[in-house]
């Protein structure tokens, strides 16, 4: 009954008892279940992406009209397998005049800051690396360290196209961060704790409910800080061939690949953490193996969202991504913070529905000024298209179709 | 405390070590036969002309500055953000003045034109 409920606190203590039945000093216990935890925590992570790029690619490939794999194994499950099997095998060619201890660090450092970042994501109530009291600031520095990886691949590969992937790539960290990082604090202030687990448990009503505009705009930053579709400006392979990667191959190609994919859905993870409630759910506290399950569907939600978009939408310009950032998700950011920081102070002490339903509405007036202000904003600047050529002629048939029909009827 | 610190560090130290190993191994699988030919630069089939290490835009740098403005900023609001629940509405009025104060210099940044891409 205690395994079903909660399989690994089970085996933990089980583990533990045995250890100290050894003979084990209890600091050594401690040592050799922390390494356990993490090393399995951070394995269990990469092989999972294997499942997730299948998926991933699959999905893509319905979205678009496609088959996706379908060769390898029974729809196509084992086409990743095969992937990595043949990467393992590719040869790791080195760039002439490429700064050799940046290009070899670099994929490390991209995949090391994707897995890190599941040191402090709650499984669940009863499973989760570490609940340290600076959660928050962990995740945005380690993730941005991730972005680093991709810098430092760009400006030492010696090559041009992944220079230009590294700047672009500075260009969208800096102003991404910005906005992720102020909407961040609007679930710290609401749970009052910088912890992710104490943020999941905080949330007896899920915080998207309460600041459905930060949600917003976290999400959107999340999908630009992992470099996605309508953001992949520094690997946008019809202008600059592939960008940062251009120069890897092998399974230092691979690192990339896999963090990518690893990255995506730990950002769906973090997501569901901070505003969907996490493990919390019903029954969650007391079987907290169902609190992992909940976690599980609500990142797959948020997950398939972000595929979506990536499938569908086209790639922005890179003027047109940095005025998103800072003309219209920082300053909705900034009002967020303090529509809510206002809201929730004045709202009356009982901390019920009344309280949900005034942020909501002061939510929606919110976005509804924004959107107001941003086409007043177009308006002005709307810029009077430049006529490249005449119009184009029109096809004949259609012309005479159209022209010469009234004729014969009269 | 100290332990929750402990398990990062082992935590970050493994998840550097699993990429590195796993790089070991292809490194030990794979075949090494460099030439010239195949080392050379790629630039869509046509010999590298010049330095591939430019110079950086100044754009970039004006979005660096700004960056940096905000992100402190964001960092001292996160103590404010920890300790909301115990605060007074009169630090709520502080923490606006604060946050206007900063939007102000977003303001004049963006009348400068610094957030025009050029």
């Amino acid at each position: 009954m205690i395994f079903i409920a909660d399989p690994i606190t089970f085996i933990t203590t089980w583990l533990n008892s045995v250890l100290t039945g050894w003979g084990i000093p209890a600091i050594w216990v401690q040592f050799i279940m922390f390494i356990l935890g993490a090393g399995l925590l951070a394995l269990g992570a990469m092989i999972f992406t294997i499942g997730l790029i299948w998926l991933e690619r699959k999905l893509g490939g319905r979205v678009q009209d496609r088959l996706g794999p379908n060769r390898v194994g029974p729809w196509g499950i084992f086409q990743t397998i095969a992937d990595m099997l043949k990467i393992f095998t590719k040869e790791l060619i080195t760039p002439v005049g490429a700064d050799k201890f940046l290009y070899n660090l670099a994929p490390l450092l991209a995949m090391a800051a994707v897995l890190g970042l599941w040191a402090v994501i709650p499984l669940s109530p009863t499973v989760f690396g570490t609940n340290i009291n600076v959660g928050v600031l962990y995740l945005i520095g380690i993730g941005s360290i991730g972005e680093l990886g991709i810098i430092m691949a760009g400006l030492s590969s010696n090559n041009k196209y992944a220079l230009l992937g590294g700047f672009r790539a500075v260009a969208s960290l800096l102003s991404y961060e910005v906005p992720m990082a102020i909407t961040l604090l609007i679930p710290v202030m609401l749970a009052g704790s910088m912890g992710l687990n104490d943020i999941a448990s905080a949330q007896k009503v899920a915080f998207i409910f309460q600041a459905p505009v930060a949600a917003l705009v976290f999400f959107i930053a999340a999908i630009a800080e992992n470099g996605r579709a309508p953001f992949d400006l520094m690997e946008a392979d019809s202008e600059i061939v592939a960008g940062f990667n251009i120069e890897y191959s092998g399974l230092k190609f691979g690192m990339y690949y896999v963090a990518d994919f690893l990255h995506a859905f730990t950002s769906a993870m973090i997501f569901a953490t901070l505003f969907l409630g996490g493990w919390n759910g019903p029954g969650a506290e007391q079987y907290p193996a169902l609190g992992f399950l909940y976690l599980l569907i609500k990142t797959a939600l948020v997950y398939l969202l972000t595929v979506t978009i990536r499938f569908t939408v086209p790639r922005l310009r890179i003027d047109q991504m940095m005025a998103f950032a800072w003309k219209y998700l920082t300053p909705l950011a900034l009002a967020s913070l303090l529509v809510t920081a206002v809201v929730d102070k004045a709202a009356p002490a009982g901390q019920g529905l009344l309280r949900v339903a005034l942020l909501i509405g002061a939510n929606i007036v919110l976005f509804l000024i924004a959107d107001r202000l941003v086409t007043l904003y177009r308006k002005q600047h709307e810029k009077a298209r430049k006529v490249v050529s005449d119009d184009r002629p029109v096809p004949v048939a259609i012309r005479s179709t159209v022209v010469e029909e009234p004729e014969v009827n009269s | 405390m100290l332990q929750e610190w402990l398990y990062l560090a082992i935590f970050l130290a493994i998840s550097l070590f699993i990429p590195a190993a796993a790089i070991g191994a292809a490194a030990l699988l794979s075949p090494k036969k460099p030439s010239t030919l195949k080392n050379s630069i790629y630039e869509c089939g046509i010999e590298t002309v010049g330095p591939a290490r430019i110079q950086f835009k100044a754009q970039y740098y004006l979005y660096a500055i700004l960056f940096l403005i905000f992100d402190v900023e964001t960092v001292f609001l996160f103590p404010f953000a920890v300790a909301y629940n115990q605060l007074l509405f009169f630090a709520v009025i502080e923490v606006i003045l604060f946050v206007f104060v900063l939007a102000g210099g977003l303001a004049y940044a963006w009348r400068r034109g610094a957030l025009e891409w050029s």
